[in-house]
């Protein structure tokens, strides 16, 4: 940033004044900023497992406390907006994969579907291997 | 010549703090539905059992389990650093504010990182 005082004899930029909720206007740009928003869901989502492994360090009468409020109709809401957030970003992460990921075997390119089909077999592994792990045992 | 060394900086930096932003998407885009889903949202709903203290207090005796969560932890909030920090630039048209809204928000996922490690391992 370049100190506001060495532009005292600069010429004025022109600047069209474009609104705050610009991205309203059209459903792309509602979806674009959605999906830049979903990025608040992961701090969330980070933020409280932090919370959760403070709690169960803390012992078993804090916990219980802990999960009586997860349990509450208010939080629970919250939390489905979360996931439904999470599950945006997830999508919308994947189908970018191709694009971002170019992958050659020798001089043969792999296709874009193969890398989303990848992404999408890893988020399965992966989701597969949170659910066994907390529920399986 | 004055003028140009900040933008080299910035550029400077630009590449690691992107590293950080997609490693920590990819993580989240993986792994943070499901984990929502079986400790919040399915046990409230009664889709799955509620996780007893027992459970997730042996899964966290082992270091392994510490280790992983705070490393999608700590990535999940760069990501959320990076990516909220052009939300306010690009939803907000605070481009002026760039050096404050860059500050708060690496300054926030960092102050939480340092919780998170002593959360997790002191």
């Amino acid at each position: 940033m370049t100190n506001p005082a060495y532009r005292r004899f600069h010429p004025r930029w022109h600047r069209a004044r474009i609104p705050i909720f610009w991205w309203l206007r059209k459903l792309s740009y509602t979806r674009f900023i959605v999906r830049e928003l979903t990025s608040v869901c992961v701090a969330y989502t980070a933020i409280l497992l932090l919370v959760q492994v403070w709690m169960v360090d803390a012992g078993p009468d804090r916990f219980e406390r802990f999960t009586a409020w997860l349990a509450s109709p208010v939080v629970t809401g919250v939390h489905v907006v979360v996931l439904v957030g999470l599950l945006f970003h997830t999508l919308t992460w994947l189908h970018l994969a191709p694009r971002a990921l170019i992958l050659r075997v020798g001089r043969w390119r792999v296709p874009g579907a193969a890398v989303l089909a990848g992404h999408y077999a890893a988020w399965l592994a992966v989701s597969g291997g949170v659910l066994w792990i907390v529920l399986g045992r | 010549m004055d003028r140009a060394r900040p933008v080299t900086v910035r550029r400077s930096r630009e590449p690691a703090l992107w590293l950080l932003f997609s490693a920590g998407g990819t993580l989240a885009a993986l792994g943070l539905p499901a984990v929502v889903f079986v400790l919040w949202v399915g046990p409230a709903v009664g889709w799955v059992a509620v996780p007893p203290h027992g459970t997730l207090s042996a899964l966290l005796g082992g270091a392994g389990v510490r280790l992983v969560l705070f490393v999608v932890i700590a990535l999940a909030l760069y990501h959320w650093a990076h990516r909220f920090r052009y939300t306010l630039y690009d939803g907000l048209q605070l481009y002026h504010l760039h050096q404050l809204i860059a500050t708060l928000t690496y300054g926030v996922a960092t102050l939480l990182t340092v919780a998170s490690a002593m959360v997790l391992f002191l």
